[in-house]
């Protein structure tokens, strides 16, 4: 039997220490750059004048408390208006042939990895002071309106990178509906908003949650639109930026950001636990 | 009758919803090769602002594709292996490692990069250089590498292959490039498109990490969009749009392809 080669090399590597050998560097690049430092966020936001106290100023701070019920309510909106949108689309694309139709899907998916930062700069470009819409409503009203840089502007902003994520989870949900169902719902005499209600909708629930809380989630810790649009908006990444950058307040723009992670992440992980499938935020 | 009215209303708001996310792209794509946005696009057509936009930020966009490609070279060596390791150990500890590597997901990037500056912004050096905010861009890729690698890794049977291989006396590194890496390509393809868009895109993590010479294509375009006129700002975002718009495209088709099997 002729030897083969590599048999020597396996004998003095098990399979056991190959694996831990596949891990190692996973393992370490994790602890080095996000475990530790992770770790260090914690403490400098307990270091602070405040001490551990900082990590509930988030609440007990007036001013701060206001900037996180702002950005709730603004995220919280965001995503209802998303999955609101996105089901009546992404049904009808799901359930219709129609030429043109995917063109209009691409239309509607391709913002998909868009950064904050460009969709800020789109915005202004709608609503903005040289915006389509500021000139629109000059020519017919003779009035200019301008939103861009206003809350409603960045709830456009965060409208416009959530859309085409939740459509494309919703399309995939309705794509996998038995029709069967709603064919017996309707064979029955409901009629077609009743079966939507009552057949439909609650089939898509998982989708919505899932999908739901990755827009919530996103929206929350958006940083790159406010950024871009920049004024007068009270939202908690903007508000851990200016704490960290002006006013060098390191504790308490640490502890601001383990809050705004720790939601986050909380979000998220009920919607797993409701859902049951993989969801994660991302942009 | 019924049907078609509301077959058109809901053609209708889908086509505005279209609009919304599409209008404002080819206003900028119109703005960036105008000679005067104010006067619009009778004032004629140019390719000044480009030009002017490539004169002022080349060095931005060609660190951002240094960046993009040395995050995918970290991820593959690093996440590769780590995919097949987590999905053959299995068990508690791999599902731990799993869940803590995809916090970087749920976790908003600004966070993050304080973390990292708060712990490493003292290393004068390594701060400076275009590495440390690469180490931003890995921790925040990895995840997709990671699972991306692993979906392949549930569909196809590894272990069944891994264990033929084995019992033909192969050691684990040659089945590891043999066996494992050519089984787990869609997912390595689709897992390096995804870290190479979101890499290129990346702005709240960078945004913090990145130093007055250490700029990325996306820092570029907020301080275009904060001090250029509005033609010069609207050429660099069509610069990015050409850039990242194949990838996005690539990814679509990826994910069609993947639905399909």
């Amino acid at each position: 039997m002729v030897p083969r080669r590599g048999q020597g090399h396996h004998h003095f590597m098990s399979h056991r220490n190959f694996i831990w050998i596949c891990l190692l560097p996973l393992v370490v690049v994790t602890a080095a750059f996000f475990l530790l430092p992770m770790a260090q966020l914690l403490a400098v936001g307990a270091g602070g004048s405040r001490g551990v106290s900082a990590y509930l100023a988030i609440i007990t701070e007036p001013r701060y408390r206001a900037t996180l019920i702002n950005t709730v309510v603004l995220a919280a909106a965001t995503t209802i208006a998303t999955l609101v949108i996105a089901t009546i689309a992404g049904l009808f694309l799901q359930r219709h042939r129609f030429p043109g139709r995917a063109v209009l899907i691409a239309m509607l998916t391709f913002p998909l990895a868009f950064p904050g930062v460009v969709v800020g700069f789109l915005i202004i470009l709608l609503a903005g002071r040289q915006g389509l819409i500021g000139a629109i409503t000059a020519a017919v009203t003779g009035e200019k309106v301008v939103f861009a840089y206003s809350i409603f502007g960045l709830f456009l902003g965060y409208l416009y990178f959530s859309i085409p994520r939740v459509i494309l989870t919703v399309m995939a949900a309705v794509q996998k509906l038995d029709i069967g169902l709603e064919e017996a719902a309707r064979s029955l005499g409901a009629s077609p908003w009743a079966v939507q209600r009552d057949v439909v909708l609650p089939a898509l629930g998982p989708a919505f949650v899932a999908s739901g809380a990755i827009a919530f989630a996103t929206a929350m810790g958006a940083f790159g639109t406010a950024f871009t649009l920049a004024t007068n908006i009270d939202v908690l990444p903007m508000l851990i930026y200016t704490e960290f950058t002006l006013a060098a307040n390191f504790a308490i723009s640490a502890a601001l950001s383990i809050g705004l992670g720790v939601i986050a992440w909380a979000i998220l992980a009920l919607a797993r636990s409701m859902s049951g499938g993989a969801v994660a935020a991302a942009g | 009758m019924r049907d078609r009215l509301i077959f058109a209303g809901q053609l209708g708001f889908t086509l505005l919803v279209a609009a919304f996310l599409v209008v404002p792209v080819v206003l900028s794509i119109s703005a960036g090769v105008t000679v005067n946005y104010f006067r619009g696009i009778q004032s004629g057509v140019t390719l000044q602002w480009v030009v002017q936009v490539w004169n002022l930020y080349a060095g931005e966009i060609g660190l951002s594709f240094l960046i993009a490609f040395a995050t995918l070279a970290v991820t593959l060596i690093v996440g590769v292996p780590a995919a097949y390791g987590l999905h053959v150990k299995g068990g508690r500890l791999s599902r731990v490692i799993e869940e803590i590597i995809t916090l970087p997901l749920a976790i908003p990037g600004l966070a993050i990069a304080l973390a990292l500056l708060l712990t490493y912004g003292g290393f004068g050096g390594f701060r400076q250089s275009w590495l440390f905010i690469l180490t931003g861009h890995v921790v925040f890729t990895m995840p997709f590498m990671v699972r991306s690698v692993m979906a392949v890794f549930a569909s196809v049977d590894i272990k069944t292959l891994d264990e033929g291989a084995a019992s033909l006396g192969a050691s684990p590194w040659t089945r590891f490039c043999n066996v494992i890496v050519p089984n787990a390509m869609p997912g390595i393809l689709a897992g390096s498109l995804m870290v190479v868009t979101l890499s290129l895109g990346e702005f709240n993590l960078t945004w913090m990490l990145h130093t007055p010479l250490t700029k990325t294509l996306p820092v570029g375009l907020a301080d275009s969009y904060a001090s250029m006129r509005l033609e010069v700002a609207s050429a660099y975002t069509l610069i990015f749009f050409i850039m990242i718009v194949p990838l996005l495209v690539a990814m679509q088709m990826f994910a069609e392809k993947g639905e399909k099997k």
